[in-house]
């Protein structure tokens, strides 16, 4: 491409995606920052709210909190997925690939709804504590608090590093296995010396991930935590609870959040930085039968690990069949949690479908425009562009809710309780998805392509929609149907920003879930499962891959 | 240097891939200190075999020996080998003298000894100025010795060497044999090399196997090979050559001449005791480009050039010959006028050096027969 300075279509259409991150994103984060460093009531300059957050034990604890989950979940992901991985790609597993779309479909359900069903599970009155005492008297430790956020979120994130790992052993040569071995370094001392160090940037990329969305998390702890406070939870309370709530001082917690967060991002950017290698694999590592103790012992730390990542979602779907009295469930099947979820809550799903259906739209649009001017048109614009598009990663999604609330909940722009201002979230949010798989799509296309059909007179929008589209499309489709799955799911940003209106399927579990009504509960989880697995297998033939890049 | 090469012994070697049975019962011996090569086409199963020795591949049936040491069921690291990789498998997290460095770290060798022969191998391979770089910032040939380099340190019993120049480009390739070449004769170290490349197997080898399908069809030193391809398969997977159907005719006494077309014999009476006076057989004749001439006097194949290319050192003609076969032939630009295209010929051969088939090219019929 040119590299001149032109202004042409392009232009403008980069104007306006950049207006609307101004809007949406830079916007709403200013006036964040301008609500925690201005006190509420008097409207001057004060610190108040800082000195309040660091000197107060009552927060730090909460901070500690979740340093302390994020950092063991990340720890517990990597040592529980990272073998899981290495075992799937030396080992042949009977069902690998089963296993595989399995281990995908656990990990793209809201983690509160494992939450919720480890509680139905290991829980004071759950069915496998009830089991225990009833046979053997014996009581079973407890689930609530710590224990069980870190239960709850390591088989929700792990399978994070497992299709992260999988994707970097892919890339490992077996002739450096086999040099390593010829060489007389074998079994775990080939494995720490050669394989770690290959896989250690892939590790902190997939380590960073995991750490952001445990930080960033909020149903968990608040369903299973019990008492055990951490940040989002901090936050939520200090901005919806009705007594005592102060918009400012949860906006003060969310810029530290924010600079913590990407204190984080950079620290891990540096370090993978220098540890990068460009591999490809001739030979990739091809999966051997083992053979006697060893096969058995794999088998059963891949099936184990499956059932437990299932375990949530599958106990959740045999609920929602069963016969309820009122909130209880009682012996028998029946239907009568979903007629109760589409007569109680059906409006939940019907915003889901209109409110995700319009926000894919758009993101499917952006995205196209957004990963062409960075992939093709590269220039300070293209890159800050690039930047603005990759915050959401360290920006979480109820600090993003309040920040878009604080900004659209008056004049001159009114949109806090309408389906827009979910909209424009939920774009902001799930838009990298989509961006980063279209310029995955884009980087393989040749420039002379487009410059051949310019020069054959056709014009710049017409060379983009006729032939560039086109051989970008499954690369956004395939990024679009992963970020859709994401919004159906999703629920720390729309519970800040939801009313009763604009109630989604993922709130109305959740409030359910609060209220006890687990059958309906159940009911909608079990549509959101059956909705994200369909979208996934739509997603397979799409692509024509078996895993997800996320 | 040290010399504490092997030799190696095939007995009956078996390569099984469930039921199918890609090398059946192999023997070959190579010799201490030996530049052994391995060539065929791909899928012929000299990677296989390499990696047999190497032991990342099992042996289904019979025995490999170092020295006279049965291996088949010692693992890798303890084969005392040096192996070089198709794509280096230079570790990418290493520098080059860590690389160097990592199988005498595993030999448990002392710190100080390590970095002596660590710095005196890259001397050998003539990389000593980039020991403290990261692989990527190697070119292709360099990354070529560091692999040779980590693969000699450690003083290996056997050095084995899997298609090592396949992704180099050509002039590289042709500096990096002789070094490969140099080296070894300088470290007299026993060495398997496999390549489909022959005129690489030709220039680095002090024998060569040539393999097709799992079997191997010839073992000779590259002159041998050359002249005297052991089959029709040798005899055009080496070098260029003419295939010719020809019938051998004895006559009273012994004598003997093979009939090419109509009106052209050749007198080869050493082929005299293959078949009963007065009988005709069937052969083919494998006759390479250098091996025709233009006759002068009139006898001889004729045919007409259809195509002329001049090289330089030589000029190749491509000439129609009357039964239709097109024949590739290297005429030495310093010989006589070049024949231009459309002009008529005769082609004579030169008997002492082709080499005469039966009918089906598995037998050279001029072996055996003292030649």
């Amino acid at each position: 491409m040119n590299r001149m300075k032109r202004w042409d279509i392009w232009s403008l259409i980069t104007f306006v995606i950049f207006a609307g991150y101004l809007i949406f994103l830079a916007l709403p984060l200013f006036m964040l920052l301008i609500k925690s460093f201005f006190d509420g009531t008097t409207g001057e300059f004060s610190l108040a709210y800082f000195t309040k957050f660091f000197s107060k034990a009552y927060y730090m604890n909460a901070v500690w909190n979740s340093i302390k989950v994020t950092v063991c979940v990340t720890l517990l992901s990597v040592i529980v997925a990272g073998p899981l991985a290495y075992i799937m790609t030396i080992a042949k597993i009977k069902g690998s690939g089963t296993i595989r779309i399995l281990i995908l479909i656990s990990s793209m359900s809201a983690p509160f709804i494992g939450a919720y069903a480890w509680i139905l599970l290991l829980g004071r009155n759950g069915v496998i504590t009830n089991f225990f005492h009833d046979v053997f008297g014996f009581r079973m430790p407890d689930v609530y608090g710590f224990s069980g956020i870190l239960l709850v979120l390591t088989l929700q994130l792990s399978p994070l590093i497992f299709m992260y790992v999988s994707g970097a052993l892919k890339n490992v040569d077996n002739s450096l296995m086999e040099a390593a071995e010829s060489m007389n370094c074998t079994g775990l001392k080939k494995m720490w010396k050669i394989l770690v160090p290959l896989i250690t940037p892939t590790l902190l990329a997939g380590g960073l991930l995991v750490f952001m969305r445990a930080f960033a998390d909020f149903g968990t702890p608040m369903l299973i935590g019990e008492g055990f406070r951490t940040v989002p939870v901090l936050i939520f309370n200090e901005f919806i609870s009705e007594v005592g709530g102060d918009d400012g001082f949860a906006a003060a917690i969310s810029v530290i959040v924010v600079v913590f967060a990407t204190a984080v991002f950079l620290l891990q950017k540096f370090v993978a930085n220098r540890k990068s290698y460009s591999m490809s694999a001739l030979n990739p590592i091809e999966p051997k039968k083992l053979k006697g103790v060893a096969n058995a012992a794999a088998h059963i730390y891949v099936y184990l690990f499956t059932i437990l990542a299932m375990m949530p979602q599958t106990y959740v779907a045999y609920t929602s069949f069963q016969k309820t009295s009122g909130k209880i469930f009682v012996d028998g099947y029946s239907l009568d949690s979903y007629k109760a979820a589409f007569s109680k809550v059906g409006d939940s799903i019907y915003n889901t479908f209109i409110i995700a259906g319009i926000t894919i739209v758009i993101i499917t649009l952006a995205a196209m425009l957004i990963a062409y001017v960075t992939v093709k048109r590269k220039g300070a614009v293209a890159n800050l562009l690039d930047t603005f598009s990759m915050l959401p990663y360290i920006v979480p999604g109820s600090i993003l809710g309040i920040a878009l609330l604080v900004t659209f909940n008056k004049p001159p722009l009114v949109l806090s309780g309408t389906m827009i201002i979910l909209i424009a979230a939920f774009t902001i949010r799930r838009l990298p998805y989509t961006i980063r798989s279209s310029a995955a799509v884009l980087h393989q296309v040749n420039d002379s392509i487009e410059e051949a059909a310019i020069s054959l007179g056709s014009s710049t929008m017409r060379t983009f929609f006729k032939i560039t589209v086109p051989m970008m499309i499954s690369g956004v489709f395939a990024g679009a149907i992963i970020s859709w799955i994401s919004i159906i799911t999703e629920l720390s940003t729309s519970i800040i920003l939801y009313t009763g209106n604009t109630r989604t399927m993922t709130v109305a579990v959740y409030t359910e879930v609060v209220r006890g009504n687990y059958g309906v509960a159940a009911a909608l989880s079990t549509m959101l499962t059956v909705i994200t697995v369909i979208s996934l297998l739509l997603f397979f033939k799409l692509s024509g891959k078996k895993e997800v890049t996320m | 240097m040290h010399n504490m090469s092997v030799a190696i012994s095939f007995q009956d070697i078996v390569k099984k891939y469930g039921d199918t049975t890609v090398i059946p019962e192999l023997n070959l011996d190579i010799q201490k200190g030996e530049f052994f090569t391995l060539l065929g086409p791909s899928g012929c199963g000299k990677t296989t075999l390499l990696r047999m020795v190497a032991g990342f591949n099992s042996i289904e049936g019979g025995a490999l020996a170092f020295n006279d040491k049965v291996m088949n069921d010692v693992p890798p690291g303890k084969r005392n080998i040096g192996m070089v990789f198709q794509n280096y498998a230079i570790f990418p997290h290493l520098s080059v003298s860590e690389n160097v460095a990592f199988g005498l770290q595993n030999r448990k060798v002392a710190k100080a000894e390590q970095q002596r022969r660590v710095s005196e191998m890259l001397y050998t391979v003539q990389i000593d100025q980039y020991k403290n770089r990261m692989p990527k910032n190697l070119s292709g040939g360099q990354q070529q010795r560091v692999a040779l380099a980590r693969a000699i340190v450690i003083n290996p019993d056997v050095l084995l060497m899997d298609e090592p120049l396949s992704n180099l480009d050509a002039k590289l390739r042709v500096d990096m044999r002789n070094a490969i070449k140099s080296i070894q004769r300088e470290v007299g170290i026993t060495t398997v090399y496999v390549t489909h490349d022959q005129e690489e197997a030709m220039a680095v080898s002090d024998r060569i196997a040539v393999m097709n399908s799992g079997v191997i069809q010839q073992i000779g030193t590259p002159r041998e090979i050359y002249q005297r391809p052991s089959n029709l398969f040798v005899a055009t997977f080496i070098g260029r050559t003419n295939v010719i159907d020809a019938k051998l005719e004895t006559g009273e006494g012994g004598s003997a001449a093979v009939r090419v077309g109509r009106d052209y014999s050749l007198s080869m009476p050493e082929l005299g005791e293959l078949a009963k006076s007065g009988q005709s057989l069937d052969v083919r004749l494998s006759v390479r480009p250098e091996e025709f001439v233009l006759s002068e006097d009139g006898q001889g194949l004729a045919g007409k050039v259809v195509n002329n290319v001049f090289l330089g050192l030589n000029t190749h003609l491509i000439v129609l010959l009357d039964n239709g076969q097109e024949v590739e032939v290297i005429q030495q630009s310093a010989s006589t006028e070049t024949a231009e295209i459309g002009q008529t010929v005769r082609l004579a051969i030169l008997p002492e050096t082709i080499n005469v088939y039966d009918a089906s090219g598995e037998r050279n019929l001029n072996r055996g027969t003292g030649r």
